[in-house]
Order: C-alpha cells, then sequence, then structure tokens
C-alpha cells in the first residue's frame, strides 16, 4: 500500500490552549483510518490542519505533514489551494453549513472541476450528473437546478461526497459525516462511502466519535485524548485488545444491544475531558484513570504492543478490567 | 395504575397551504415506574408528541390524561407538580443570565407557595442528589461542561417532585463518557423517586438499555409497539426491522448493514396512500398501496402493517 498522508508530532496551538499534541498518523491508499475521541480532543483540528484551513490564530508546527511525499508545512498558500478540493478533499459535519445557500448544486459542483482541472461547463455538469447518480441521487439532471435547502439532509450530505470526488482525489477527508443524520441514512451514507473507497482505492481519513462506525468501517483506529493520539491499532485488534484505560472506558460506556443487561449501570468515566495548555506534562488521562499514580505525572513513554499496535499508557499492559 | 393514557390524539400543523400531520391518531398508555422509549427517524412526530404530553402544545383532538386526570383540566401550576420535561440540548434550555441555583429555584417559586428557606433547602439537596458540589450553585450555565449542564436540567425537572419525566433525547448532545454517566443516573433517580419516564431517542441501543417498552413513530404513526425485549428481539414491523439493522454496534468485521430503504425519503406534508410506510418497504405488496393497515393487537403491543 503506497502512503498517502503522513502526520509527525503534530502540534496545534491556539493562545493558551494545546488542541493537538504531538499527534502521529498516517493514511494508505485504500485505507480507512478512523480518528475516534470525544469532542474537544483534537479530532477535527488535526483533520483542519491537514487541510491548511485553521483559523488564523492557531500555531501549527509538525515534524512532518506530507502529502504523497510533497511537504505540507513548506507548501505556499496557492500550492495548497491547488491540492485542496483536488488530489485531497474534505467533507464536512453539516451539509447545510458548508453549501452556499445561495448557489444551486449545480454551480458549486462544476465550480471545482473548472477551477482545478479547467473543464468547460459542459463537460463539469456532465461529470457532477455522473457523481449524483453514482452517489445514489435519483433525478440528478433535476437536482443539478436545485437549491441546497430543497433537498433533504441525506440528500445533501450526498451532494458533499459527490463534490468531493469532482477530482478524483486520492484522499478524502470526512469529518462526523453521518452525525446529522438519521441511523436510517447513516447506514447508507456509509455504504456509499465503503463503496466508493473500495472502487476507486481512496485513502479515507474518517473523523469520528461512534464507536460503532469505527468497527464497522475502519481498517485502522487511532484513539484521540486531550490532543494525544493515546492509542492505535488495526481496528479488531484494538476492539478485542484495547491497551489504554481510556479507550477501555469508552468501549464501557457504550450500551450494545444484547450485551449488556438493562437495568445495569453502564461503566461511565467519571469527570470530564481536561483542557490542556502547552508544555503540560504527563498523562492528561490520570484524573480519570482507575490505574493512575504518582509516575503518570511524569512524561510517558509509547509502548508497543506487537502488530502495529501502540498506547501511551506508562504501564506496559494495564491491568485490563474484564469487558462485558 | 397509568401514568400517562393518549387516546387517539392528533395534531396539524399549517405551513402555507401545506398541513402537516405530525400526529396521526395516537394512543399509548405508560404504567406507573414505567420507561416507554419512543424511536423514530426526525420529522416522525415523537418530539410533537412529547409536547402535547407536556401540555405545551394543545392537541387537534384526542384525549391525554396525566396520573387520572385529563390533562385539558389541570392548569399551569398542578401540571408542573405532575409532568417535567428534559430537553436535548442543555445550551438552549437554560437561562443563560440565572445562576444554577435559581435555575433549579424556578418550579418552586412558581408555585408560589413556598417559603424562602424552604426553597434553598431543597434546591441543596436536589443539586447534591444529581450529583453537583454547592459550590456549582452559584455558576452561570456557561461556567459549566454539556454533562453538568444536563443534570442542573435534570435537577429543574426533579425539584417540584413530579411524577413523570419526559425525556426527549436527553444525552444526543453529550459525549459517549458524560452520556453513559447521566443515563445512569437517571435510572438511579428513576429507581429511588419511583419515576415514570416517557424516553425519547433516535438512538435505540440507549433506548433498549433503559426501556421497558418501546413505541417505534413513522410519520405521525406510531406503527409498532411491544415490551423492550419483545421489540428487539422479534420485530414485526418492516420499518422496525430497518431500524434495528441500521443500529451500528461496535463489533468489528461485520461491515455497514444494506437496510434497504431506498433513497424516497417521507414528505410529512405529503403522505402516501395506504400504508404510508409503503414507497420505503422492501416487502410492499400492491395491496400496501391502497388499503390503510389498522393497528393489529398483540399480547402485550401491537403492530401496524398488513403483512404482519
Amino acid at each position: 500500500m503506497t502512503t498517502l498522508l503522513e502526520v509527525e508530532k503534530l502540534e496545534v496551538t491556539f493562545g493558551r490552549t494545546a488542541a493537538v499534541r504531538g499527534a502521529s498518523l498516517t493514511v494508505a491508499a485504500g485505507e480507512t483510518h478512523c480518528l475516534v475521541g470525544e469532542s474537544g480532543c483534537g479530532k477535527s483540528v488535526t483533520a483542519l490542519s491537514v487541510m491548511n484551513l485553521l483559523v488564523r490564530n492557531a500555531q501549527r508546527r509538525a515534524q512532518r505533514l506530507a502529502f504523497q511525499g510533497q511537504d505540507l508545512l513548506k507548501l505556499s498558500d496557492r500550492g495548497m489551494a491547488r491540492l485542496r478540493g483536488n488530489a485531497m478533499a474534505m467533507i464536512f459535519q453539516e451539509p447545510m453549513t458548508s453549501l452556499n445557500p445561495a448557489y444551486t448544486i449545480g454551480s458549486q459542483m462544476t465550480e471545482v472541476l473548472r477551477r482545478h482541472k479547467g473543464a468547460s461547463q459542459r463537460a463539469a455538469t456532465d461529470r457532477a450528473a455522473d457523481l449524483l447518480a453514482r452517489v445514489g441521487i435519483t433525478a440528478p439532471g433535476m437536482r443539478l437546478g436545485q437549491f441546497p435547502h430543497q433537498l433533504s439532509g441525506g440528500l445533501r450530505q450526498r451532494v458533499m461526497i459527490a463534490m468531493a470526488l469532482m477530482c478524483d482525489p486520492q484522499l478524502l477527508i470526512a469529518d462526523e459525516p453521518t452525525t446529522a443524520l438519521d441511523v436510517t441514512v447513516q447506514a447508507q451514507i456509509l455504504r456509499l462511502l465503503a463503496g466508493l473507497q473500495r472502487d476507486l482505492g481512496l485513502g479515507l481519513l474518517l473523523i469520528t466519535h461512534d464507536l460503532g462506525i469505527v468497527a464497522r468501517v475502519a481498517t485502522r483506529v487511532s484513539v484521540m485524548y486531550a490532543g494525544e493520539v493515546v492509542e492505535s491499532a488495526p481496528t479488531a485488534e484494538l476492539f478485542a485488545n484495547p491497551k489504554h484505560p481510556y479507550t477501555q472506558g469508552l468501549l464501557r460506556c457504550v450500551p450494545v444491544p444484547g450485551k449488556i443487561q438493562r437495568n445495569q449501570p453502564l461503566g461511565a468515566i467519571p469527570g470530564t475531558v481536561p483542557r490542556v495548555g502547552p508544555g503540560f506534562e504527563g498523562c492528561a488521562f490520570r484524573d480519570r484513570c482507575d490505574f493512575a499514580d504518582e509516575t503518570c505525572k511524569h512524561a510517558i513513554p509509547t509502548h508497543h504492543a506487537g502488530s502495529a499496535h501502540d498506547f501511551l499508557c506508562r504501564l506496559p499492559g494495564t491491568p485490563v478490567k474484564a469487558l462485558t | 395504575m397509568t401514568a400517562i393514557e393518549v387516546r387517539n390524539a392528533r395534531k396539524t400543523f399549517k405551513a402555507g397551504k401545506r398541513t402537516v400531520v405530525a400526529v396521526d391518531d395516537v394512543s399509548l398508555s405508560v404504567p406507573e415506574g414505567g420507561v416507554m422509549g419512543i424511536v423514530g427517524e426526525s420529522g416522525c412526530g415523537k418530539s410533537t408528541l412529547a409536547r402535547l404530553i407536556l401540555g405545551l402544545l394543545p392537541a387537534d383532538s384526542g384525549d391525554i390524561v396525566i396520573d387520572g386526570q385529563r390533562l385539558v383540566e389541570l392548569d399551569r401550576k398542578a401540571r408542573a407538580r405532575l409532568i417535567q420535561p428534559v430537553f436535548q440540548d442543555p445550551f438552549a434550555s437554560l437561562n443563560p443570565l440565572a445562576r444554577v441555583r435559581d435555575i433549579v429555584a424556578m418550579p418552586l417559586v412558581a408555585q408560589g407557595r413556598f417559603a424562602k428557606a424552604e426553597i434553598v433547602k431543597t434546591v441543596e439537596e436536589m443539586l447534591s442528589r444529581v450529583g453537583l458540589s454547592k459550590e456549582m450553585g452559584g455558576r452561570l450555565p456557561a461556567e459549566l461542561s454539556g454533562g453538568q449542564r444536563q443534570r442542573v436540567a435534570i435537577a429543574r425537572a426533579l425539584v417540584l417532585r413530579p411524577r413523570i419525566v419526559v425525556c426527549d433525547e436527553p444525552t444526543s448532545a453529550l459525549d459517549v463518557s458524560v452520556q453513559a454517566q447521566i443515563l445512569n443516573l437517571l435510572a438511579e433517580l428513576r429507581r429511588d423517586l419511583g419515576l415514570t419516564y416517557l424516553f425519547i431517542s433516535h438512538n435505540l441501543a440507549v433506548v433498549e438499555h433503559v426501556a421497558s417498552e418501546v413505541a417505534v413513530m413513522y410519520l405521525g404513526r406510531l406503527v409498532e409497539r411491544e415490551p423492550t425485549e419483545t421489540l428487539f428481539a422479534k420485530p414485526e414491523h418492516p420499518y422496525t426491522k430497518a431500524l434495528l439493522a441500521s443500529v451500528l454496534t461496535p463489533e468489528p468485521g461485520l461491515g455497514v448493514p444494506d437496510v434497504g430503504l431506498g433513497d424516497s425519503l417521507p414528505d410529512p406534508a405529503n403522505i402516501p396512500s395506504g400504508c404510508r410506510f409503503h414507497p420505503r418497504c422492501p416487502i410492499a405488496e400492491p395491496r400496501c398501496a391502497t388499503t390503510t393497515p389498522t393497528l393489529k393487537p398483540r399480547p402485550n403491543g401491537g403492530v401496524e402493517c398488513l403483512l404482519a
């Protein structure tokens, strides 16, 4: 597999808040890498850093940030604009706010192709209609003439996906693409994404807080907590053998139909996610962790649990509570 | 004893020339101490039904009986002592300019018959009951996390010691670790205070965990109702089956299921003839487009499908 995206020791700070603290990950062609974590853990900021779409007051540093071997840190704004929406595309959570309400679906979709590839309006319209059909929209010709508010949430998200595919991207970043949708529509959109990814050999970086989605679509999972990737492993390995106490806690929080007894309390993680400033040392999870002691206040080395399974915890082979 | 009894409730909204039937002839009853889960897609009328039961919206027709008393005959204060809401978004449902203790005290103050010292004491007890420290009482909502805000909303709902709480997506805006805390708190409070819940959620895994009985709504109709175990083990309505199939449990290797509902999304202002689910139904027959199904009773519930 060719590596498309390499992120090494990414740091993003907003003034006195450290949003991302030394996160590393890679996405290969044909791979779905899921970035999972709770709100504020830095997963969206990581994605925006890759696209260079951070707000102005953000500071981005990294040891390496490369797309197809090209160093994104050294790329000019124009160079980045040539990649964005072209070889690397992004889908956002809320399709209503990311589509322009004043333009038709057709004009928004064709603009991408005309801009990046210099295609004629006619060729661009044909491609847009093809892609709308491909993402399961019936009567694409009619939809091209419609405005975003005339479409349902599921249809808008399909339009976003089709638009992201206009220039044949190699890497697709999807930030909570189904969070605003009903479960039935969510399943349809995820099936669609998985199918497209398989057929087109895309690298997909999928950001979600939903462990159900992760289990069903990811090839590899990275769990983020307070700006750090605290655990990263192939999907089956992570669910079968979670090493970090936070990952273990997350898995216990989710009610699994038929697996957790009703009327039994869920395994909640006490407390809330802390805000961490630059220069914070030690494990950010220590205040909520059952196994924490004094040593957790010091820098935590990465442990390797074999088979591409890494985690950030001082206890190699943390005592694992039986998962029910 | 029946805590909530809804008989043939109907509610329509007018939007220009279009009429949307949000709740169409819905009947259900919730026994005292029970948890009735209501599930369905957005726009199916579940929140409107909650508002009818809370008395926040008048029904066009039908009857709602709360704790043996007809809702229309209760005044606001009496209603507030019986039934209280917890809403989805704790950012929107709390007054941003009021301190936590004043927010929780408001239902007591509005009753206009409690002494100040009594209110202070009751509020303090309630805060500690939902797991908030005394010092939190002096804070503003903006100074709290989402989970803490939802605890404040729960404290406010319970401070009058109502019999019934209507929870409308109470954990949908929260992170999973916090969701689990709030669900555990709601379960504990129900057990300790003998409450009855109407629990609305689009998350079927959560509903299975908390509800004793589940009602499935589709385009304003209640299409299936069963005790939770029965509904999850043997769903009869094809829509219920599709909903259950779309639940993505954290089990790797199973892939994303094909729910087979097609792309024709329902329009509540233009309800299909016959069975309103037939355009999306994977097993629809020609008669489903012409014949309107009626509720087929089952030992502990019912299903509204011609083919069931």
